[in-house]
Formats: C-alpha cells, sequence, structure tokens
C-alpha cells in the first residue's frame, strides 16, 4: 500500500449537506488518496452516510463541490460515476442467481457473454464464492450475501469502492474475519475503499487513514495509532476507544515537559511540551490500559512513578468499586481519593491473575509521563 | 403465544369462530347451493322450477351467441386490467416515491372515489362524456377556435361541429371500467412496491443502469406478486361487470352479466340464468387457480 501514488482521487471541496434547517454534512474539505483504506467513523447521524451517498450520487451537495479523479460530479447521476457501492442491507436482487447478480453491471455496460463469465468467475473467486454461482440469494448467509455485493462491485472495476456500514449486519466472529478480509482484499486490487463505519475497532483494524465526523464535521483526520494515541479533542479521544478524561490548568508548559493540575486525577506531569497558554484551562485523557495498579500499599506506585516524573506527579490512591472480567482484560472502576471515577483496565497475564484484586481493595497506581494527552478542546 | 391458547382451548375457537361459520353457510353457501340446483333445473310455469337434473342450460350456454359473449367479456375484462396496469403502475411508483407528506393524500385521491356510490360515479362520468357534456363541450371550443384561427388567416372555416359519439358505445365500457376499476390496481401495486428495498434500486442505477432499465429488470419482476394480485383483483370484477356495460354501453356492448341479469328478469329463466351465473364461477376459479400454481417468487426481503 506504501508505494501506492499518493494522489486524491477524490478531493471533498467545502461540501454542505442541508435536510430542511439541519446540516447533516457542514462544510466538509477532504482529499481520499488513490489506493488507500478511507474511513469514515462517527457516531449514528453524524452525517457519514450522508457525506459516502453524496459521492455516489445517491444525494446532492447543497453547497461545494466533488471530484472523483480530477472530474467534477456535479450533475453527474449514479448510474455514470467511476464508483461503486456496497450497501449496508447487501441490496443483493433477489430474484436473480449470484451469477446474474455479479453479471448485472456488466451486461448493462454491454461486455459479451464470454468476458461476462470469466469476470464473474474471477469476481467469486476473489470474494472466496467460487462454485456459488447457480445459488439464489435467500439460500445464503449474511455473510455470503455480502460477499456477493462485493464482488457485484467489484467486478465493475470502479476507481473508488464505497462500503456503508459493510460489517454491521455479520455477527462478531464473522466480522471480526472479515475485516481481515476486507482488509486483505483491498490490498489486492489496489482499488481505493471508502469505508463508514460507527465501530471504532472496525475503523482501527481496516483503515490506512480515519477521519472522526461529528454533527457533519471532520474532527479529525490522521491514521489509526495517531487517532488512538495523539487524538485532537475530547470527542475523538472518547469515541475512538475508551479514555478518561479529566479537567484541570496547565501549570507548566515548557518545550520538553509539562505539567497539568487536575483536581480530580492529581498532578500529571507529561515529558514533551504541549501548545497551550500557561494557566490555560485543558483536559487531560488518559486510556485505561496506560495506567499501573499497585496493591497494597502505595511505595511501589510512586516509586515507579517517580521513574521519570517528579514527586507527587503522575500517580494516585483509590479503591476498587466495579470490576468486570472480559477474559483477556479485567476492567476496574476506581474511586479516587478525590471522588472522581477511574477507569482502569489491565490483561490478564496468567489464567490467576484476576484474584490479585478485588472488590473495595485499596489500590495505588501510577502511569508514564508519555501516556497522558493534554486536550484543548 | 396467545394464537396458540385460542386454537388450544376448542370452546373459545368454536365460540370465536361459530357466528361468521354460520352466516357464511345461512346467506352464501345455501343461496348459492339454490342457484346451482336451479342451474339443472327447468321453468315449469312462471314461477315454478323443477328440479329434474337437465343438462339442458348448460348446452344452451354453449350456443355461439353466449359463448360470443362471454369471449367478449373475457376480451373486456382483459383489455380493462392491461389499460389498469399501464396507467396504474407509473402511478403506484409516483405514490411510492413521493414524499412522506404527500403519499396519504394520493393515497387518499386514489381511494376517494371508493366511497362515493358506484351508480353515481357512473352517472357522472356519462355527464362527463354525453353529446352534451364536458367532454364534448371542451371539443367544441377548441374545434370553435380552430375554425376562428382559420378564417382568420383567410382560410375556408371548418364545417360545423358534430358531438363525438362518447358514450353507449364499447369505448364508453372499456372507459367506465377502467375508471372504475384503478384503484383495485393501483393498491396492490403500491402495496408490493412500498415493500421494496429502496437499496435495490440504488445498487441498480450504482452498476451503471439507467432509471428505465432498473424499473423493467429490478421493480418490475420484484412487483410481480403485486401485479398478479392487482391484475387478478381487476380481472374478476371486471369480468362480472353489471352496471357499467348496462348504463353507458351501446346495443352491441352488453358483458354476460347482462345477459345473466336478463333471464333472471325479463326473460325469468331463472335455470339458465342460474347455468350462465355458474359458468362464470367457474371461469374464476379457473384463474385463481392459475395464480396459486404461478411460480413463486423470492419475497423481497
Amino acid at each position: 500500500m506504501t508505494d501506492a501514488p499518493k494522489k486524491p482521487i477524490i478531493q471533498i471541496q467545502n461540501v454542505t449537506k442541508r435536510f430542511g434547517r439541519v446540516a447533516a454534512v457542514d462544510n466538509v474539505s477532504l482529499d481520499i488518496l488513490a489506493g488507500e483504506f478511507f474511513v469514515l467513523l462517527g457516531p449514528s447521524g453524524c452525517g457519514k452516510t450522508t457525506l459516502l451517498r453524496m459521492i455516489a450520487g445517491f444525494e446532492l451537495p447543497t453547497e461545494g463541490t466533488i471530484l472523483i479523479d480530477g472530474q467534477d460530479m456535479a450533475g453527474i447521476p449514479p448510474n455514470k460515476r467511476p464508483v461503486n457501492m456496497v450497501f449496508q442491507s447487501y441490496a443483493v436482487f433477489p430474484h436473480m442467481s449470484v451469477a446474474d447478480n455479479v453479471a448485472y453491471g456488466l451486461k448493462i455496460a454491454g461486455v459479451k457473454g464470454g468476458e461476462v463469465r470469466d469476470r464473474v468467475a474471477e469476481a467469486l473467486d476473489l470474494v472466496k464464492l467460487g462454485g456459488f454461482e447457480d445459488r439464489m440469494p435467500d439460500q445464503m448467509s449474511g455473510g455470503q450475501r455480502q460477499r456477493v455485493a462485493l464482488a457485484r462491485s467489484l467486478i465493475m472495476r470502479p476507481k473508488v469502492l464505497l462500503l456503508d456500514e459493510p460489517l454491521s449486519a455479520l455477527d462478531a466472529k464473522l466480522r471480526a474475519q472479515m475485516q481481515f478480509e476486507l482488509a486483505e482484499l483491498q490490498d489486492q486490487v489496489g482499488i481505493t475503499f471508502v469505508t463508514v463505519t460507527h465501530d471504532q475497532d472496525e475503523a482501527l483494524s481496516m483503515a490506512s487513514r480515519i477521519a472522526v465526523i461529528n454533527k457533519g464535521e471532520v474532527s479529525q483526520l490522521a491514521g489509526p495509532s495517531d487517532l488512538y494515541e495523539y487524538p485532537a479533542n475530547r470527542f475523538v479521544a472518547d469515541f475512538v476507544g475508551s479514555v478518561n478524561i479529566f479537567e484541570g490548568k496547565l501549570t507548566l508548559d515548557e518545550p520538553d515537559r509539562a505539567a497539568v493540575d487536575c483536581p480530580g486525577l492529581g498532578k500529571v506531569y507529561l515529558n514533551h511540551g504541549v501548545t497551550g497558554p500557561h494557566g490555560a484551562d485543558v483536559w487531560v485523557a488518559l486510556r485505561p490500559e496506560k495506567i499501573y495498579l499497585h496493591v497494597p500499599g502505595e511505595g511501589k506506585a510512586v516509586r515507579a512513578a517517580a521513574q521519570d516524573a517528579p514527586d507527587g506527579h503522575n500517580f494516585a490512591r483509590g479503591c476498587i468499586k466495579g470490576m468486570s472480567y472480559l477474559g483477556d482484560i479485567t476492567l476496574y472502576d476506581i474511586l479516587l481519593e478525590s471522588g472522581a471515577r477511574l477507569r482502569v483496565s489491565r490483561p490478564n497475564l496468567s489464567r490467576h491473575d484476576q484474584e490479585d484484586f478485588t472488590w473495595d481493595d485499596k489500590v495505588s497506581m501510577h502511569w508514564r509521563a508519555d501516556s497522558p494527552v493534554v486536550l484543548l478542546g | 403465544m396467545a394464537e396458540q391458547d385460542w386454537k388450544a382451548n376448542k370452546r373459545v375457537f368454536a365460540a370465536v369462530s361459530l357466528p361468521t361459520l354460520l352466516w357464511t353457510l345461512l346467506f352464501f353457501v345455501i343461496p348459492m347451493a339454490i342457484v346451482w340446483f336451479y342451474s339443472f333445473g327447468e321453468n315449469k310455469g312462471l314461477t315454478e322450477i323443477e328440479f329434474s337434473g337437465t343438462l339442458e342450460n348448460y348446452k344452451r350456454a354453449t350456443e355461439y351467441l353466449y359463448l360470443s359473449i362471454f369471449g367478449k367479456s373475457f376480451a373486456v375484462a382483459a383489455l380493462v386490467t392491461l389499460i389498469c396496469l399501464i396507467i396504474g403502475f407509473p402511478v403506484a411508483m409516483a405514490i411510492t416515491f413521493a414524499s412522506e407528506k404527500w403519499r396519504p393524500w394520493l393515497l387518499l385521491g386514489v381511494m376517494l372515489p371508493f366511497w362515493t356510490n358506484l351508480l353515481i360515479r357512473t352517472y357522472a362520468l356519462m355527464m362527463l362524456l354525453g353529446s352534451q357534456g364536458f367532454a364534448n363541450k371542451g371539443l367544441e371550443t377548441l374545434w370553435g377556435g380552430a375554425s376562428w384561427f382559420k378564417t382568420l388567416v383567410g382560410l375556408q372555416p371548418l364545417p360545423t361541429w358534430e358531438p363525438v359519439q362518447l358514450l353507449f358505445n364499447n369505448f364508453a365500457v372499456v372507459f367506465g371500467l377502467v375508471y372504475v376499476h384503478l384503484p383495485f390496481m393501483v393498491l396492490p401495486l403500491y402495496a408490493a412496491l412500498d415493500r421494496l428495498d429502496r437499496s435495490l434500486i440504488e445498487a441498480s442505477l450504482d452498476l451503471g443502469a439507467g432509471h428505465f432499465r432498473t424499473i423493467m429488470r429490478i421493480v418490475v419482476p420484484l412487483a410481480a406478486p403485486g401485479i398478479v394480485a392487482g391484475v387478478m383483483i381487476t380481472l374478476i370484477p371486471a369480468l362480472g361487470a353489471y352496471l357499467t356495460p348496462d348504463l353507458m354501453g351501446g346495443t352491441d356492448s352488453q358483458m354476460i352479466a347482462n345477459v345473466i341479469e336478463r333471464q333472471f328478469k325479463k326473460a325469468n329463466d331463472w335455470p339458465f340464468g342460474a347455468a350462465l351465473s355458474f359458468i362464470l364461477i367457474y371461469a374464476m376459479f379457473i384463474l385463481i387457480a392459475l395464480q396459486a400454481m404461478r411460480k413463486k417468487v423470492p419475497e423481497v426481503r
């Protein structure tokens, strides 16, 4: 993927879509690069699907321009656009066999019989449905119907494949498998994929870049790990993964270090600079898996924290008020001495590990100086 | 399950279904049986009918005169159904794709005629189509205008306007029957189209098909159950239509129901009328059986 030419295949320029008075998409500008796996991530009703449907041509922008491969799409109907879409409901034609479904677009385009047969077989092999040609859609599972929808779009060799919540109707196991397969498929065919999803796991696992959409606007545009580790604002920090957010005041702001005084969490020290005026109101985001739990007492925690932070920083005390055992990890809900709550997750490294902590245990915590993220908005 | 409860409890089941059963028995099955017996009887005097088991009435029904009227009734009903389908399909599509705000009003517009007496509707239509009706008056005005325009540019005026005969002929019967039966066609079509997953249409457009091809390849096949239902529900009453051909038809436009009516009234030949009625009923049974046997189209999910 890295060697793909990085030129924009879709350019969305100042696009606004209003339904009545409500702006579903509000002045969005972004470039989607050729060959990338682009994900539009956001909660339901954030406008991500509207944006996708505008690329496909099913909705028209109220304002702004959409260019596909440099060509302005204004006035070009869906059937004339060089993109294809996989619908959330798959929209496999129920009255046609798998082969007829997959061949539909080619036949419309006037491709001859022999070539149609070859390309149908090729497309079905690509989605691992070889031999299913004569099946009817009602004889297939949801996952198989989705592969038919994929093959039906891919056979058109579109410049961009649009996928609307492609995995939402699958069960958890199949979803995890399809995440890998979709990413692999995209790598194989080299077509730009643009996917809409509300599922952050899906987005993180498949995307080369993610645009987080909130209330019709792009909240942040970044790669998966940047999005997770360097969220630009509270919305992104909260929506992508789970996070503890505390309000605080910036007390130290130097190029190579910073400190925030949070009434809820205590003194937070960072071993890198942040952008923000001294004394500013900021938020500190701390991921549950980046917090170390110690039991009992506090000496070990203080010593561990002091390794990369000044005394009295990056350290907290509390009491376990809730636990949820998830198999691979255990989540702890901790009541801090300040009265605030802190979520901590801990991998169950050994089979008996979860017995170390239990309800109402007094615990202490520390985190490393590069773990907290300071957010201005 | 509530449904299983009342099925399991025989007494509840009986109490619920008995009134309906009795009603059907008393007012449908028994009268139909009497008519059925009449069809094998003979007239003996003015009011007396003897059940002789004769097949004479059915034999008479196969005479050319009656067969041709049966044939014509089928042809008219089929033509009416076809016209209803051609007009009704776009109407049903328009209602389906109208905005939420407009849809109930459009449906109301389709259903409104149902709430008006058929006789009144027919007379209203006759007023429209009569030689002094709005249609002819409108045409006359246009004719006069054209004539005036011709004299204006120095040409001979058109000959005097002769009203077009729009009533009391086969055209009037077909027109009237289409008018009466259109809602029967539109409503099942709308029901079928409304169930159609919109993303199927979008998928077809997305794959490069234009609107016409999408309608022919996706919408029509998937609406097939609705089309068949609409055809049956239009064809069957049109086949037995009585009032419209009676009031709007000419001497050569009578349909089978008019002939049957005459047997029971003017001709006072109840056995023959009964035989004709049952031939019509059998024909409808065959149509319904054919529909039931048709290849099952997969339900739209």
